[in-house]
């Protein structure tokens, strides 16, 4: 099947269109509150968030017995949750960094996890099959179900998300301002945080506990390139989300062998890439032709101050002088002098140059200029 | 206990000293993450490595893979560097977009790499001693063992070498560039033992267990200790236990040897976290306990010493002037007629003179802004702390 193909199945097939409808929900809802995660510098709180729900899927399935979806994601989030205040508890009360607690806590659960799901294979229970495909996620597994609770969950997300969006804001951006107009912040950081956790146990079915912290930084990261605004970011990373996550079904489902997670998270990725490249504000190209512009202007005022010194020790400033005792000089190019020439500063007769009124004028004003322009 | 056994446990042991001595380091440089990182992004490395050489053990493959690992120290930099996102966030977005790579390229060539993306999570120690080498058809032991004690050799070797550089550099860079030892070059250095280690552990461990023989042993022994060469004792001897004792719960619940290893360190920290002495949980809430009150004893000596009139003094007005529950106004005054610094005659409560003194001692370090003299000063006068 190519990508055409998958196109326009994707309409008419059921389960296409479930994996698709369930990728692109994830997506936006992973997108949505990466961004929040992402500014508040818990980028990597994710990754041990979906590491540290491993080992709340095979407890969920030792003590029911049952491989429900819904069952072992609960047990995900508690899990998860345990995680991620366990992690609070060690960066406030001891002097272990973030870092240190973010890697203890996912190594160790994850760990425990595994323990877990080998210990479950061993066992005389033949229901066991498939508890890995939540290492590396298999969006074929998704049935309408699924995807409802998605919608469901991304929903009361958007609720929560709107209406306690000046509180988010203010948390987000000074979480002391926040804390002396009133607000609880605990509570904003817990609800905040249990909603990532929330997210990234949905998405474990879909991406796997390995490769669900990609789902919730990149669209993010791709972004905050674009704007500044919060509500932009929110809504631009929900998009890139989505996208990644079509587009990433749309690779996978063409192709044979090729698991869904990988994939969106290389989409995601490439959104990353083309967002620090591209982004007009931000992005890399743009800064360094914005950088290239800048140097080539400083020379080009250089080349006239230059100018201006000698032509000061003459009575007549227009008095001709050779090109060649512009070559002392580093800054000047045949082409920086041109543009003078454009700009009206200075005339040329073949290989004499001599400025003009307005040209002795701003060089005059150049450095008075900057001096205004500092204060 | 058979040969096979003993085998297993070395080549555990070996391994978790391996991973403990960078793991100290990065703990102390707050780069533990980066350890997750690099055993992450280090499986593009394995398979473009596998198909060269075609041999999972092979020193050129452990090179390359180790190689993707520096390359991904060397690209989060980048990316920091620019300025678009944070380094946590550099990281985030790294290592999951090359594993991904990683995992499809096994994906997409499952019929011609023996190379399995479990295998590669969790390593299979237990089939560690099948894999032996021979010279000239003598059997000298499992090839694992000879490669995590060549690694190993090699960690100690330059740690020994360079514990000065390595020590400063922790420290204070600032000084070490200053005295000449560039940072740069001690960091990539490090940088490249974890992911050699890293690498030469994952046969046997799994990629991402090694992230908790790096950091769990050490985050622990930096709990016990603050002493440098104390922290990687510890930590080489958290990681051992654990090795020897996860074996041994595997063993017994008949699951995977990595998982159990790891367990063990889970509960080795969590121990260490709750009972520390002086850093752990329950000393850390016991200490906070016991300042909350001498802050309260503070405060109500400063309220004695500023009121003469015995309507201000007496004990039940105490209580609602300050606005203390009983509960704790009772255990502020126990305390200060514990340690002589009040007198409660006729519930009227009068400073004593060691407690006027500690008082108008207290009074002028709050008033030139010198605090934390107080703390000091606590010493010479208490008898008994809060």
């Amino acid at each position: 099947m190519d990508i055409q193909e998958y196109f326009s199945l994707v309409f008419s097939d059921y389960t296409l269109r479930t994996i698709t409808l369930g990728t692109a929900i994830l997506g936006a809802v992973t997108g949505m509150l990466g961004s929040f995660a992402v500014l508040r510098k818990q980028s990597l709180l994710g990754d041990a968030i979906s590491h540290a729900a491993l080992p709340g899927i095979a407890i969920a399935f030792l003590i029911t017995g049952s491989k429900d979806t819904n069952t072992l994601l609960i047990g995900a989030l508690i899990s998860g949750l345990i995680g991620t205040f366990w992690i609070r508890g060690i960066v406030t009360k001891t002097h272990l960094k973030s870092d240190t607690a973010l890697g203890l806590i996912l190594s160790l659960f994850f760990g425990f996890g595994m323990l877990l799901l080998t210990f479950i294979q061993k066992q005389p229970n033949a229901n066991q099959a498939g508890l890995d495909k939540y290492l590396f996620g298999q969006a074929a597994t998704l049935v309408e179900k699924d995807v409802w609770l998605m919608a469901i969950i991304t929903g009361l997300c958007l609720f929560v998300l709107l209406f306690f969006w000046k509180e988010f804001k203010l948390f987000l951006f000074d979480a002391d301002y926040a804390k002396t107009l009133g607000f609880n912040t605990n509570f904003i950081d817990i609800l905040i945080t249990s909603f990532i956790v929330l997210a990234i146990v949905l998405g474990l079915q879909t991406v796997g506990v390995v490769l669900m912290s990609a789902m919730l930084l990149a669209p993010a990261a791709a972004a905050r390139q674009w704007t500044n605004s919060l509500s932009k970011m929110v809504f631009l990373a929900a998009i890139f989300g989505a996208f990644s996550g079509v587009f990433g079904t749309a690779i996978s489902a063409s192709q044979n062998n090729l698991s869904t997670g990988p994939v969106i998270v290389i989409v995601a990725s490439v959104f990353v890439v083309i967002s620090f490249i591209f982004s007009p504000s931000r992005g890399l190209l743009f800064r360094q032709i914005r950088f290239i512009a800048n140097r080539r202007d400083l020379e080009q005022q250089k080349t006239l101050a230059f100018m201006y010194h000698i032509a000061e020790t003459h009575d007549n400033i227009s008095h001709p002088h050779t090109i060649k005792i512009l070559n002392n000089f580093q800054g000047y190019t045949r082409k920086t002098l041109q543009k003078l020439v454009d700009k009206g500063y200075v005339t040329l007769d073949g290989t004499m140059w001599s400025l003009t009124e307005k040209g002795f004028e701003t060089a005059a004003n150049l450095y008075n200029q900057q001096a205004l322009k500092d204060e | 206990m058979n040969n096979a056994q003993i085998e297993i446990q070395l080549i555990a042991s070996l391994v978790a000293i391996a991973c403990a001595i960078p793991g100290t380091f990065l703990v102390l440089r707050k780069m533990a993450m980066i350890s997750d990182a690099i055993s992450h992004s280090i499986l593009p490395g394995l398979v473009v490595g596998f198909f060269i050489t075609q041999d999972l053990n092979s020193p050129l493959l452990i090179l390359l893979a180790a190689l993707t690992g520096v390359i991904t120290v060397v690209l989060v930099e980048r990316i920091q560097k620019t300025g678009l996102v944070k380094e946590d966030t550099a990281i985030g977005l790294v290592f999951p977009a090359l594993f991904s790579i990683g995992v499809i390229l096994i994906a997409k060539n499952a019929n011609d790499i023996h190379l399995d993306v479990d295998a590669v999570l969790l390593g299979e120690l237990a089939f560690a001693p099948f894999d032996r080498i021979f010279i000239s058809g003598i059997d000298v032991g499992p090839k694992s063992l000879w490669i995590i004690g060549i690694i190993l050799s090699i960690t100690i070797g330059l740690l020994f070498a360079f514990f000065k550089e390595l020590k400063i550099s922790t420290f204070d860079a600032g000084l070490a560039a200053s005295l000449g030892f560039s940072p740069a070059l001690i960091h990539y250095g490090l940088m490249t033992v974890a992911s050699v280690t890293t690498v030469g552990a994952f046969d046997a461990v799994g990629a991402i267990l090694v992230v908790a023989l790096m950091i769990a042993p050490a985050a622990s022994a930096y709990l016990l200790t603050t002493d440098l060469k104390k922290m990687l004792g510890l930590a080489v001897i958290f990681g051992v236990f654990s090795a020897i004792s996860g074996y041994w719960l595997a063993h017994w619940l008949d699951a995977s040897i990595a998982g159990s290893i790891t367990t063990m360190l889970g509960l080795l920290f969590l121990v260490i976290y709750l009972f520390a002495p002086s850093k752990g949980l329950i000393a850390v809430m016991y200490r906070e306990k016991q300042q909350r009150t001498e802050v309260s004893l503070l405060t109500f000596l400063l309220h004695l010493k500023n009121h003469t009139e015995t309507r201000e003094r007496h004990v039940n007005h105490l209580q609602e002037h300050i606005n203390w529950q009983k509960v704790r106004a009772k255990t502020v005054l126990d305390l200060a007629l514990k340690n002589n610094m009040i007198l409660i005659d006729k519930n009227i409560v009068s400073l004593t003179q060691k407690g006027d003194e500690f008082t108008s001692k207290a009074i002028d370090y709050i008033i030139t802004n010198e605090d934390a003299q107080i703390e000091d000063m606590k010493d010479d006068f208490f008898l008994f702390r809060g």
